[in-house]
């Protein structure tokens, strides 16, 4: 039976893991190839590395990295942040990521996703998408790491991204993230019911029941930073709790 | 042991060199045909889409080295994708095989989702030296998979929802998995410890 996943997430910046609040404020939380190291020991089932603030950092400083990382861990690599072209979506892979996670740059021009996903497959193309609720109801996706809105609503964009070839998507809530109060578990619903690729809950881990609850909301996978970083607690806590309530784990 | 990788340029051989390189293995990256056709243990990494690797693989003359190498007694191995060339074609891209296995690579019935993504478990279903790592649970990446492998050559098997498929198989000196044991923790290193063995002895 396939398991489900639980896949700590390293927002990564200057070559650090930082994380933030609802996207900002971000605080310094160590060195990236460590703590991929730590988690795959620790029994996390991938791990997934965002680029964040990319923009004036030497491209090649992050592949080196990636490439340290792909090389030690022996669980799957998800890379993504910044990815703009299908160029550098081949050298992440090359640099050993599994998978590659798209997100403003497919907003910005959707036959990305189809491009990369025709020459490497719909299994190594991740389409992130940042939603954030809004007034009148329904999730909007958000671009440049949350910063501007688009006209897409998140999840009609969720599906078209399915169509274009994306094998998985990687659902945040801007609402919940950083906040540690529990994933919006109306949006990994109503998602799950609307697209047939896996999908990966992120944003709002703060107890290890919360991870289980975005299980068992039918997420194939739940994502979580803060309380891994924080050592609050630990990649196994989150299995157990997922376990207790009869959630199929590795 | 030398494991002489085949190049045919889809990229990410480098986590999967890295696990032979863990479990002992001198690594080879070759596009020579030459060199593949000499060596003594061939392995197909397994990126990329069926017909697009078999096309790759053929431009180069890999196809007829592979055989070649077969012919002279080396023993071959494919991961993914490459475990997928081994059998007769492929419906991803409609593209023929390298043959050596009765089977095709078909679209996975039975999955409620695909890409088929994430840890599930391989079954051992026959006594071989590949199988000593199973039971255990190994991660997979694919939507393609075979379905009708020769009861023959199933080595292992993993289910889905309604089904299942082959996810090792092995006859003779050829060998492949469906699940990247690069990336399957332990049981992936134990597996690949396994198979070193498996092409280290004489034909």
């Amino acid at each position: 039976m396939l398991r489900k996943r639980i896949i700590p997430c390293l927002d990564v910046s200057g070559g650090r893991v930082v994380k933030g609040v609802n996207f900002v404020n971000l605080r310094d939380c160590g060195e990236p190839v460590e703590a991929a190291l730590r988690y795959a020991e620790q029994g996390a089932d991938e791990i997934v590395w965002l680029n964040i603030t990319a923009s004036g950092e030497d491209p090649s400083v992050l592949l080196h990295a990636v490439e340290r990382a792909a090389e030690q861990i022996d669980v799957p690599l998800t890379v993504g942040g910044g990815v703009g072209r299908v160029g550098r979506v081949r050298e992440l892979l090359l640099a050993g990521a599994d998978k590659v996670s798209l997100n403003t740059a497919a907003l910005a021009r959707p036959g990305l996703i189809g491009e990369a996903a025709d020459r490497f497959g719909s299994q190594c193309i991740v389409c992130a998408i940042d939603a954030r609720r809004q007034p009148e109801g329904g999730w909007r996706a958000y671009v440049d790491g949350g910063r501007r809105i688009t006209d897409w609503d998140a999840i009609a964009w969720a599906a078209h991204a399915v169509e274009l070839g994306a094998g998985e998507i990687l659902m945040t809530s801007m609402d919940s993230d950083g906040v540690q109060d529990g994933y919006d578990l109306e949006l990994v619903r109503t998602l799950c019911d609307t697209v047939d690729v896996p999908v990966v809950a992120s944003g709002g881990a703060g107890r290890p029941e919360h991870l289980a609850d975005a299980l068992e909301a039918g997420a194939e996978a739940a994502l979580a930073a803060s309380i891994f970083h924080d050592g609050t607690h630990t990649v196994e806590e989150a299995k157990a709790a997922c376990r207790a309530r009869g959630l199929p784990m590795r | 042991m030398i494991a002489t990788f085949a190049d045919y340029g889809a990229g990410n051989l480098r986590s999967l060199r890295a696990a032979f390189e863990r479990a002992g293995a001198d690594v080879a990256v070759t596009d020579r045909p030459e060199d593949i056709a000499a060596a003594g243990f061939v392995v197909i990494p397994g990126v990329g889409q069926a017909a697009a690797a078999m096309e790759a693989l053929r431009e180069r003359g890999l196809d007829d080295a592979i055989m070649g190498a077969l012919r002279g007694g080396a023993h071959l191995f494919g991961v993914c994708v490459g475990m997928q060339l081994l059998f007769s074609r492929s419906e991803e891209g409609e593209t023929a095989g390298l043959g050596l296995l009765p089977g095709s690579a078909t679209r996975l019935e039975g999955a409620r989702r695909l890409p088929h993504m994430g840890w599930n478990d391989v079954e051992p279903a026959a006594e071989h030296p590949l199988t000593a790592a199973f039971p255990a649970t190994c991660y997979f990446a694919h939507s393609y998979a075979v379905q009708d492998a020769g009861e023959r050559c199933v080595l292992a098997s993993t289910s889905v929802e309604r089904g299942g498929f082959a996810s090792l198989v092995s006859d003779g000196r050829v060998a492949g998995a469906q699940f990247h044991p690069e990336r399957s923790g332990a049981a992936g290193a134990t597996f690949l410890r396994a198979v070193l063995q498996w092409a280290g002895h004489a034909a």
